[in-house]
């Protein structure tokens, strides 16, 4: 599916007369005479010299955006017009100024758009230097996200960038609906989770339980380690999100305690026992910093002696750093070819220049090449992009009433339900700390409780089924109060009752 | 120049120093820098490769600023390849950089002997004769080529070289050598040493699953005629008696693990139908012009036929599993001293084919033969056709049957395209499409083209939809950024495993299909 840019805030674009200027380039006639003149072999030069000299900075992307085909989505309107809407409106938000980060910037200042914002926390490394192309040495400690915005803006005329150096938790859900599309260049699953959730909360439905087009904001995400990656589209509400294909990332390998602290057979073991558990043995109360290069010479040394104890072969200060930091392996030509292939999507979803890919690419070159372009259905149940389960709630309603409730809705049926409201916990059945806490919220109207917004979504967590059968799950609940200043023309409230 | 160890620290995880010495040994020459080849050569100088040539004779235009992210308004007017070559140089001041203000092309025709000096070409965005005649001079100066070239929303990569080999092929699932389906004498004799029905819970809980395997396979044998579970049936029982050494309401892991590296007591004996058919390749009969490699083939040849009993030389590590650490650190030093008796061996017939073929029998090296036995069961062998043979006698039914599944619809539909531009621009000088009006004559022009190349390749009747002809018109030789950051990032992945010769590049042409991301490799 492909959907035109639009202005922030869906303002219909401005109708005003466009500039007439012909944009052809170059003169038929003009070139091939240029051409008949050069020997033979020279043809390839017509690649890049034959253009007449004024040629246009966008010589090679209009061919892509003016002229009208066969095969390109179904809203493409070629033209200047869509050119121009893509320089002016179209805002592009990259997550993430590593790896991916920065070749995004530089692909998609050069794929057509003009605004751009980027997103990082963190400062530049001389370890990012193998990749992350955008940094020198003497850009060593700055923010990523500043130096990668000033270098593209230097060298590409006319793209503005803003810099963001904070982290993506730090900034208002308001700032996040300023964009048409969302880049993730990230390497951690806790960030793109969030950033999903966030985007995929802008989501509405209608009475059919169906995603209002206009509330989608599409996301393109793209991911590597070492030889493989990949990118992948993500309409909320229409193609899967970061949610519903979870498992397409493999938990994390841990080592149980006892094999650390009893029988370790490996060098990983050995710095493991170093890192989680000697540490705090011998320094209580301080906690390791992996980038205090004292703390990981310690952790290094003492693997050494645990290693040397058990006979254990291979502990290195290269593998401690990567045991404990976690490292995944990076270079800079998987990453170029994944933030290319998410440039390209992004280019193609605000234009409708070209089919979209649907919806997650494959790339791995470790053995041979294999790409495969896979489509992943959306889970309908999704807690996350799902519709949620509709309920309209008297403003009187307290918490506690609408645990009830709960129980006996035929779409929950559940039971030793936990309420969370955005990123307030409204209620927790533990541990007895929390429940505590949020004791006293049990007798105050939920309407109160949600800030007496007309409508949101609230997660509930707690036990389905019955007797040996239950087991803990949770739901996405879609509340709308009745009564309250939404107007009739509301989406959501058409579907009352 | 700072800490070139932790710069590289990312990369070396994964190609390790030698690697890493085999690009800074690596001499590049790039063939026109437009995004595609500037973006390609980017990421080898970020990697820190050892030196580069651009060559490139045109000038920068305002239409290049708009795709190469290597020129900026301060170069317009300028030699491109001296632009280009100058940002590189930026990015990495250990990578030597230079460039040549030259039509490639001119280089091909009058200069043949210019391209010997260097490891790889990257040629880019070259027309099919240049292709053909750069492929058979660097043939003939034993010279690897990497051809790469975008088009509009397609674009293809291809390597040409006669024959390279791979040692350390690094595959990411490959099944480990732990010979549990055919244990040698220490093993088996190791193994009598354990009692699997010891009554402490605790030695029984950490008794490592090879013993555990190797064990059981030689129980059952005994009662099977020597023969390992081979139906369905039989594993499912042989993994049922496993099941029944587990302790009565004990949770323990290394039964579990047992049960599911079963399947490597069923695996067949021997080696593999791959490595068969690189000891049956013809280049394992060495003589005095036989690469190091064919010399360690036949060295491996004779060690399989002979002392192996039909198996490789062993590769002498072993996963982590639940175990003591005493068992496990026994059992690693195991699998060791098995791997450096076999390689001892291999050495010795590598040393005396040598001496056999004239040669010195020591010209190789100890770690080089070492790390050939580790790997042996993973040696691959990549061949690649001429170009000129591939454009002029592809494989006739290949081509046929892409050209009749959906799959591959698209990517034959561009492969056969990308050639007929070229056609097209030998008669019209011009690409398809290249300026705006006449498109409609341009459409029916690179139509009657392609029918006409697919006629001359054998493949009458077989036609391309309008649609596909329509939009590589519509492409008009654009040469979009996007689309050259991801050629150029394909073509940099393959030129880095061709350098170190570590995992296995790509054989086949690789089709770019920019529309739905169908992409496809093509071995015609
Ligand atoms: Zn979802």
């Amino acid at each position: 599916m492909q959907r035109k840019i639009q202005a922030p805030d869906y303002h219909p674009l401005p109708s005003g007369p466009l500039p007439s200027v012909p944009v052809t380039v170059g003169c038929r006639s003009l070139v091939s005479s240029n051409c008949n003149t050069q020997c033979n072999s020279d043809r390839e030069l017509l690649m890049a010299d034959a253009t007449a000299p004024q040629s246009s900075r966008s010589r090679d992307l209009d061919k892509l955006l003016l002229r009208p085909g066969h095969l390109v989505g179904p809203t493409f309107e070629p033209g200047t017009e869509l050119r121009d809407d893509l320089q002016e409106y179209a805002r592009i938000l990259v997550v993430g100024a590593g790896g991916l980060g920065c070749e995004l910037l530089k692909d998609l200042a050069l794929s057509g758009f003009r605004n751009l914002e980027v997103i990082d926390m963190d400062r530049i490394e001389v370890s990012n230097l193998n990749r992350q192309f955008l940094f020198r040495l003497e850009d060593v400690g700055k923010p990523k996200a500043e130096v990668a915005a000033k270098r593209v803006m230097e060298r590409v005329t006319g793209v503005n960038i803003v810099p963001h150096f904070c982290r993506i938790e730090e900034k208002e859900l308001e700032f996040y609906t300023e964009f048409s599309i969302i880049v993730l260049g990230l390497d951690s699953i806790e960030a793109r989770s969030y950033i999903n959730e966030v985007v995929c909360g802008f989501l509405e439905f209608d009475n059919n339980d169906k995603a209002v087009e206009e509330s989608m904001k599409p996301m393109v995400d793209g991911g590597t380690e070492g030889f493989k990656g990949h990118a992948r589209v993500i309409l909320p509400g229409i193609t899967p999100c970061f949610e519903c294909t979870i498992w397409l990332f493999p938990p994390q390998v841990k080592f149980p305690l006892c094999t650390l602290a009893e029988t370790p057979r490996t060098a990983p073991h050995c710095i493991e026992y170093a890192h989680l558990m000697k540490w705090g043995e011998v320094h209580p109360g301080k906690t390791f910093d992996p980038d205090d290069p004292e703390h990981m010479q310690w952790v290094y040394l003492e693997a050494v002696k645990r290693a040397e104890a058990f006979g254990i072969p291979g502990v290195t200060y290269t593998l401690t750093q990567g045991v404990v930091k976690n490292i995944i392996p990076a270079i800079a030509s998987t990453n170029a070819i994944i933030s290319a292939a998410c440039a390209l999507e992004t280019l193609k979803i605000a234009s409708g220049c070209s089919k979209t890919l649907s919806n997650y690419l494959t790339y791995n070159g470790v053995e041979g090449l294999h790409t495969k372009a896979t489509e992943f259905v959306k889970d309908n149940d999704c807690p996350v992009c799902g519709p949620g389960i509709f309920m309209e709630l008297d403003t009187c309603l307290t918490l506690k009433m609408l645990m009830e409730q709960l129980e006996d809705h035929p779409k929950v049926l559940m039971s030793r339900v936990s309420v969370k409201y955005q990123s307030k916990t409204l209620y927790m059945q533990s541990p007895p700390e929390l429940e505590a806490l949020t004791q006293s919220n049990l007798s105050v109207p939920l309407f109160n409780l949600m800030d007496k917004s007309p409508k949101g979504i609230v997660h509930v967590t707690g036990l389905a089924g019955k007797g040996d059968t239950r087991q803990s799950c949770s739901k996405k609940l879609r509340v709308v109060f009745k009564g309250v200043g939404v107007g009739i023309t509301d989406t959501d409230m058409a579907g009352g009752a | 120049m700072a800490e070139p160890k932790t710069k590289y620290d990312r990369q070396l995880r994964i190609w390790g120093e030698q690697g890493q010495a085999a690009l800074e040994k690596a001499s590049i020459c790039l063939l026109n820098c437009g995004p595609t080849g500037s973006e390609t050569l980017k990421n080898l100088v970020l990697g820190g490769i050892g030196s580069i040539t651009v060559v490139d004779g045109s000038k920068v235009e305002n239409g290049d600023l708009g795709n190469n992210f290597m020129v900026s308004e301060s170069s317009l007017g300028q030699p491109k390849a001296k632009c280009v070559c100058a940002f590189l140089q930026e990015l990495n001041d250990a990578v030597k950089a230079k460039f040549i203000e030259e039509h490639p092309v001119t280089l091909i025709e009058t200069n043949p002997s210019f391209f010997s000096q260097f490891t790889v070409v990257i040629a880019t965005q070259l027309v099919e004769d240049s292709m053909v005649k750069l492929d058979r001079i660097c043939r003939d100066a034993n010279v690897m080529v990497i051809f790469a070239r975008s088009y509009g929303l397609t674009g293809f990569v291809r390597i040409s070289v006669k024959e390279h080999a791979v040692i350390e092929s690094k595959p990411d699932h490959f099944l480990d050598d732990l010979r549990l389906n055919n244990p040698w004498p220490e093993l088996k004799k190791f193994t009598e040493s354990v009692n699997l029905d010891i009554p402490d819970p605790v030695v029984h809980k950490h008794t490592p699953y090879i013993l555990i395997l190797v064990k059981m396979a030689s129980e059952w044998a005994k009662t099977h005629g020597g023969k390992l579970p081979s139906t369905r049936e039989e594993k499912k029982e042989f993994k049922e008696l496993i099941k029944g050494k587990i302790i009565k309401d004990e949770d323990e892991d290394n039964y579990k693990e047992a049960i599911e590296a079963s399947f490597k007591v069923f695996a067949p004996q021997g080696i593999s139908s791959n490595l068969k058919r690189i000891l049956d390749d013809t280049c394992s009969e060495v003589d005095s012009c036989s690469s190091d490699f064919w010399v360690m083939v036949a060295a491996l040849k004779e060690f399989i036929a002979n002392e192996g009993g039909g198996e490789a030389p062993l590769e002498g590590s072993i996963p982590d599993m639940t175990s003591t650490t005493e068992l496990y650190i026994n059992l690693q030093k195991l699998y060791q001293a098995k791997a450096e008796a076999d390689f001892l061996i291999v050495e010795q017939h590598v040393r005396d084919i040598l001496k056999k073929i004239g040669r010195d029998p020591f010209s190789i090296s100890k770690p080089v033969i070492k790390s050939f036995c580790k790997n042996s069961r993973k040696l691959t062998v990549c061949r690649y056709k001429p170009i000129d043979e591939e454009f002029n006698s592809p494989i006739l039914p290949e081509m046929q049957k892409y050209l009749a599944d959906e799959e591959y619809s698209l990517a034959v539909g561009f492969y056969i395209l990308l050639r007929a531009v070229d056609r097209y621009s030998a008669n019209y000088n011009t690409f398809p499409g290249q300026f705006d009006g006449g498109m409609d004559e341009d459409v029916s022009r690179l139509k009657t083209t392609a029918v006409s190349l697919l006629s001359d390749l054998g493949c009458n009747g077989s036609t391309l939809t309008e649609d596909l002809i329509n939009e590589m018109c519509r492409y008009g030789a654009a040469e979009l950024h996007a689309v050259a950051a991801y050629v150029g990032g394909v073509a940099s992945q393959e030129v880095i495993k061709l350098i170190t010769r570590q995992f296995v590049p790509m054989t086949g042409t690789f089709i770019f299909n920019g529309i739905d991301h169908k992409s496809q490799l093509l071995y015609l």
